[in-house]
Order: structure tokens, then C-alpha cells, then sequence
């Protein structure tokens, strides 16, 4: 495929709002999960929360105030990313820019909260207050992003569980190719909330410890909340890229992976195939790597069916927490991260690797150049999505 | 973009209970007369999940058989996209309830239906559909985005593409909030190819805003505003009447989108 240049690219985690600060962290070796409570959470867990969404959405766009779309606006507002809008705004048109983001809860806490306020009459009112269109709804968080950016170009929000935002990268491929825009912002963000919390907690996902991918003993997620950003556009300069993308069905089960991995190598493969790269050419795996049992089994399967036993890889979900809809763009970023500085990182919080995995398990943060990078996202309902990274000369 | 094939259409909407019984209505031969609609039981889905299934899922599996039943195209060689404003609000409703008293309850079998892309998952494991799928929203506008991004897949993979829109009337309290009142689904399944069976060849184009396409008679333009999937109804009253034509849609974003429609 022809290579989709990453002309600017945020993060905002656990670990801060940036590029910098997640650079410093990942280096650190510190992880952004605690105990802290969230909300009325009496749930014993470990979360990966972002500071500085206490404060409402002021201004022309108050009514899209909910805990998803401050997490957007915190985002927007980390590392020159508005500015990088506007110049491209100025450049393009701001008709001929697309916005395809991904979340999985978009705004549900606000429904939460309401329905907790309700009259407790006959009726069962939600108050006058809430504002589902522009809270829960799933377009909400791009609808925001959108206005936020004076952006007029096609736009949806992809919601595929967690490969949501990982899917977004394919979206907009797919509609600057057709023609229907010239760049697009792409990205997702995800917000933590009753929902994911107790919901993963009664399919016995969701670990009391924090969570530790690919180690020996771990028995769950721990979830977290992020936004994260990117321009996108076909360009001949030199830089960052997309270089390829894989999207597969497991067309097995709606909450648990397929163990033989085969949805996932199928992504990955399609990914390697697009590119047209060759399997050594990879020199790191992100995994999605979420430290349940099954994903980190059947995960390791595909990616040593694919790559082999030799490929360096780690789950960046000790430090971030599983960001479910936004995981996609969270570990994109933190890929890009590792193609620009040459910092593969560790699998963190892993003490003892499992020995039922074969890969390559990085125990160590490792400093090497690094030209091609793998990024997988995985989601219930068996959508599965990989990413391929690297510098386009 | 370069033209895509409408090779099948899918109806399951109030007083349009499948293709071939919408057809002359939106031919307007005979008068649309709003009916309650019968939950389809969808003959993919295993017998003790049809029943059990969650709304959402079983409008999403029936319009897809609609569309499916006058093609000869295995399902399993399909590409996806389920496009809906909201997915399954009973599921939101049904969780809300359940985190607002202790000792907030959620059922799994409800967390993971939850998820947006539910019915794309049934539908995978059901059809035995391993190729890229995507569940998307664009609110109101979900029907216009589906078919972009259905189009882009067949277009740019190359890949023939069923796309299913569908949305549910929200239970109370939610209803009050909530600009769906009608549950409807309507599907397509896209070509890159044209073939003998192609109704219609259809092209793209983003255009500034403009005024939607309505329906003529009250009761069917109220059907299209009443729910996003039915946004689709211009589209498919041309299909019905095999007459060429441009179709304007509002994108999600600030833009619209005019579909040029040859019949074929």
C-alpha cells in the first residue's frame, strides 16, 4: 500500500499528557496504575486513571461536557497537536479533512450518573440535565474532536470493543485513498467508568493485583483511560508512516479469543503482507497483551506462527492499563515512540515469564535502532486489528 | 471514487417487513400503513439464541438474511460493516439500573452483548465471516458513514460487502431523551464487480451541506426521521422504482453526501 504519513501524533495516559512524559516513563520503568479509587468504585482493583478531569467543558461546546470529551480536550492539548490541526486546516481545507476516531464507553458514565439521579418516582425521569446525544451517544467523542478542530470532512467513530481505535488508522487509509478527503485526524479515547469496571469484574477479567502481561501468574486486566491523536495524509516527505494494516474476524466467540490465534495471525498477516515487508524485517511487537490468560496464549501462537520465536515484543499495558478503545492509538503512539527514539520496552510487572510462551518476551527495556514496528489490537466480538509502523525514507 | 454495485437490499422496518414486500410501497402502488414490527427470528443464529438474543442483534441478523435471501453470495465471503447510531440501549438501560443500587449486579451475559460491535460478532461466528468487519456510528448520520466506509472496502480490498444499519427504540426513561422512535434495519450488500444480478451502479461524492432527500407522504418521512437506519429510504425507493438518480445525505461531519444512482 502506499505509506500514510503520521505528520503529528499525541498521547495523553496514566503516565501524563505527552510524548515527552510517556518517553520519561517508559525509560523510568514507572508505571502509571494504582489503587486510587475511582468514583464509587468499591471494586479491589488497580486502575490507570489521568489526572485533570475534574473541571467541566466550558464555552460554545458545554453541552458536550462528560468525562470522555474532557479526556478529548486534555488530550487536543498536548504536544502543539491543535496547532498541527490548524496548519493543516490552512493547507488542505477544512472540508477535505476527515475525523475517524474509536472508543468503546464513550460518554456512558454521564448515563451512569443519571440514572443514579433519577427521580425515584412513578415515570423514573432522568434529569433535565442529561444529554444523551452528546454524552453517550458512540459519535459523540468525534463529534466533539470535530468541532473542537473546525473540521467539515466525512467522520465516524469505529466501536469494535477494544481494536477500535486501531481500526481508525484503516478508516481514514481507506477514505483518503477513495478520494472522499486528503488527511484525517485519527485516534480514540476511552474514559473510566462503572460500566467497564463491574462489567469486566463479572467476567472474572478484571485482576485484583496489578496487572501483569505474559507473567507465569497473572489472572487479568487492569483498565485505564487515554486519548490519544494523529494526523494522517499522503505525503512524499520523509518521516514516520503507516506502512501497513491487517483486520480479521475470529468468528469464534463473543468474549474470549480463539486459542489456535487465528484471527490474530490473519491481521498481522495482512499488515506484513500490505507492506511488503518480510517477516525479519520486523523488530518489535507490541502486543495487545491484556494479562488474561487466554489473550497472552493464543496472542504468543499467532505472533510465533508469523514472526517466530526470535521477535522481540512486550505488552505496554503494565504501564497504561488496557485503555480498551483507545488502546489502539495508545500503543500506536507508544510504537512510534519506540521507531523514533530506539526504545523497545519491557513487559512490565512481569516477574516470572510464563513458560507456555514462546516469543520473545522483553524483560529488559532494550536501547536499539529499531525500523519496523507491529502493533496489535484485539476486541470481544473477535475483532481483531494489527498495525504496521515505520520510517518512510 | 470509482462507482460501486448494489448487488441486494435488506427491509425490516414497521409496515416494511422485508424487500420484497417494501418494494411496492416505496414504488408507491400501495399506501404505506405503519405496522408493529415482529421481532425477526433470525434462522442463522442457533434456536436457543434466537430467542434470548438481544434486540438489536436479531433486526441486525434479520435484514441481513433479507438482503442475503435474493443473492446468491455466501455470507462467509463478505465483508462487514453494522452501522448504528446507539447499538442496544436496552442493554445500556438494563446496566445503568443495575450500577445505580447496590450490589450493582451487571449480568455478563449483558456486558459482553453490550459492546457496539455485538451484532457484528454474532454475525461473524454465525456466517463463519473471518474477513475485516467494523461497527461504527456517526449518530443520525450512521447510514451515510456505514455506506462510506462499505464503499471504501469494496472499493479500496476489493472485497464484496454486506452492510447492515439498524437501530432500536430506546426503552423509558431513555426514550425521553432520545431522538429514535422506531426500531428499523435496513441492509446492502456492495460489489466492486459489477454482475448480472447489480441493480444499480452508485458513486460518492462529498458535497458542502445541503437539504436531505425526503420521503413524499408523511408517514414514510416520519419512518426515515425516526430512526438513523431509515435515512436509507431515499436510496431504496429509487432501487424500487429502478429509476437513476442523485440521493443527498447529511455526513457526519460538516459535510453531505450525493449519491449518484444509475440503475442498471
Amino acid at each position: 500500500m502506499n505509506p500514510l504519513r503520521i505528520s503529528a501524533y499525541t498521547l495523553t495516559t496514566a503516565l501524563g499528557s505527552g510524548r515527552a512524559a510517556h518517553l520519561a516513563a517508559l525509560r523510568g520503568q514507572r508505571s502509571g496504575l494504582s489503587q486510587a479509587p475511582f468514583e464509587s468504585c468499591s471494586l479491589p482493583t488497580w486502575i490507570g486513571a489521568v489526572e485533570g478531569l475534574e473541571t467541566a467543558l466550558t464555552g460554545e461546546l458545554a453541552a458536550w461536557d462528560c468525562r470522555n470529551n474532557r479526556l478529548a480536550e486534555l488530550g487536543l492539548q498536548a504536544d502543539g497537536f491543535l496547532e498541527a490541526v490548524a496548519r493543516l486546516r490552512e493547507r488542505v481545507g477544512a472540508q477535505r479533512v476527515g475525523v475517524f476516531l474509536g472508543t468503546s464507553t464513550s460518554g456512558i458514565h454521564q448515563t451512569e450518573l443519571a440514572y443514579r439521579a433519577r427521580d425515584r418516582g412513578p415515570g423514573s425521569a432522568l434529569p433535565a440535565t442529561f444529554d444523551f446525544g452528546r454524552t453517550q451517544n458512540i459519535f459523540s467523542c468525534a463529534d466533539y474532536v470535530r468541532r473542537r478542530l473546525q473540521l467539515d470532512g466525512v467522520s465516524h467513530v469505529i466501536s469494535t470493543a477494544c481494536s477500535s481505535s486501531a481500526k481508525a488508522f484503516a478508516a481514514a487509509y481507506r477514505a483518503i485513498h477513495s478520494g472522499l478527503c486528503d488527511a484525517a485526524v485519527v485516534g480514540g479515547v476511552d474514559s473510566l467508568c462503572l460500566t467497564t469496571l463491574y462489567g469486566f469484574n463479572t467476567l472474572q477479567l478484571l485482576s485484583a493485583d496489578i496487572c501483569r502481561p505474559a507473567d507465569a501468574g497473572r489472572n487479568g486486566i487492569s483498565i485505564g483511560e487515554a486519548a490519544g491523536f494523529a494526523i494522517v495524509e499522503f505525503s512524499a516527505a520523509p518521516g514516520l508512516a503507516l506502512l501497513g494494516y491487517g483486520e480479521s474476524s475470529d468468528a469464534h466467540h463473543m468474549s474470549a479469543p480463539d486459542p489456535e490465534g487465528g484471527g490474530a495471525l490473519a491481521a498481522m498477516g495482512a499488515a506484513l503482507r500490505r507492506s511488503r515487508l518480510k517477516r525479519e524485517d520486523i523488530g518489535y511487537v507490541n502486543l495487545h497483551g491484556t494479562a488474561t490468560p487466554a489473550n497472552d496464549l493464543a496472542e504468543d501462537r499467532a505472533v510465533v506462527d508469523l514472526l517466530g520465536e526470535r521477535t522481540p515484543c512486550s505488552s505496554t499495558k503494565g504501564w497504561t492499563g488496557h485503555t480498551l478503545g483507545a488502546a489502539g492509538i495508545v500503543e500506536a503512539a507508544i510504537s512510534l515512540l519506540a521507531l523514533e527514539h530506539g526504545l523497545l520496552p519491557r513487559s512490565l510487572n512481569t516477574r516470572e515469564r510464563d513458560p507456555a510462551l514462546r516469543g520473545e518476551i522483553l524483560m529488559e527495556n532494550r536501547e536499539a535502532p529499531l525500523a519496523y514496528a507491529l502493533s496489535n489490537s484485539f476486541g470481544f466480538g473477535g475483532s481483531n486489528c494489527s498495525l504496521l509502523f515505520g520510517a518512510q525514507p | 471514487m470509482n462507482p460501486v454495485f448494489i448487488e441486494a437490499v435488506g427491509c425490516c422496518a414497521p409496515g416494511l417487513g422485508g424487500w420484497t414486500r417494501a418494494q411496492p410501497i416505496l414504488r408507491g402502488e400501495g399506501p404505506y400503513v405503519r405496522e408493529e414490527l415482529a421481532a425477526p427470528q433470525p434462522q442463522r443464529l442457533p434456536p436457543n439464541e434466537r430467542r434470548r438474543a438481544p434486540l438489536a442483534v436479531r433486526l441486525a441478523f434479520g435484514v441481513a438474511e433479507d438482503a442475503l435471501g435474493t443473492n446468491g453470495l455466501a455470507p462467509a465471503a463478505l465483508a462487514t460493516v453494522f452501522a448504528s447510531s446507539d447499538g442496544d440501549t436496552h442493554i445500556v438501560h438494563r446496566i445503568s439500573v443495575a450500577l445505580a443500587e447496590p450490589p450493582r449486579a451487571v449480568s455478563p451475559t449483558d456486558f459482553h452483548n453490550s459492546v457496539h460491535n455485538a451484532a457484528a460478532g454474532y454475525w461473524s461466528i454465525a456466517a463463519g465471516a473471518r474477513l475485516p468487519s467494523t461497527s461504527l456510528s456517526a449518530g443520525t448520520a450512521s447510514f451515510a458513514a456505514g455506506l462510506l466506509e462499505a464503499a471504501a472496502l469494496a472499493h479500496v480490498e476489493a472485497l464484496d460487502c454486506l452492510l447492515v444499519a439498524f437501530d432500536v427504540r430506546p426503552p423509558e426513561p431513555l426514550l425521553a431523551r432520545w431522538c429514535i422512535r422506531e426500531s428499523a434495519a435496513f441492509a446492502l450488500i456492495l460489489s466492486p464487480r459489477r454482475s448480472a444480478g447489480s441493480l444499480a451502479a452508485l458513486r460518492i461524492r462529498t458535497v458542502p451541506r445541503v437539504a436531505e432527500t425526503a420521503m413524499e407522504g408523511p408517514a414514510l418521512e416520519a419512518l426515515r426521521q425516526d430512526n438513523p437506519a431509515a435515512r436509507a429510504l431515499p436510496l431504496l425507493r429509487q432501487l424500487a422504482q429502478r429509476a437513476s438518480a442523485t440521493v443527498l445525505l447529511d455526513g457526519a461531519g460538516g459535510c453531505s453526501l450525493a449519491l449518484d444512482l444509475e440503475t442498471l
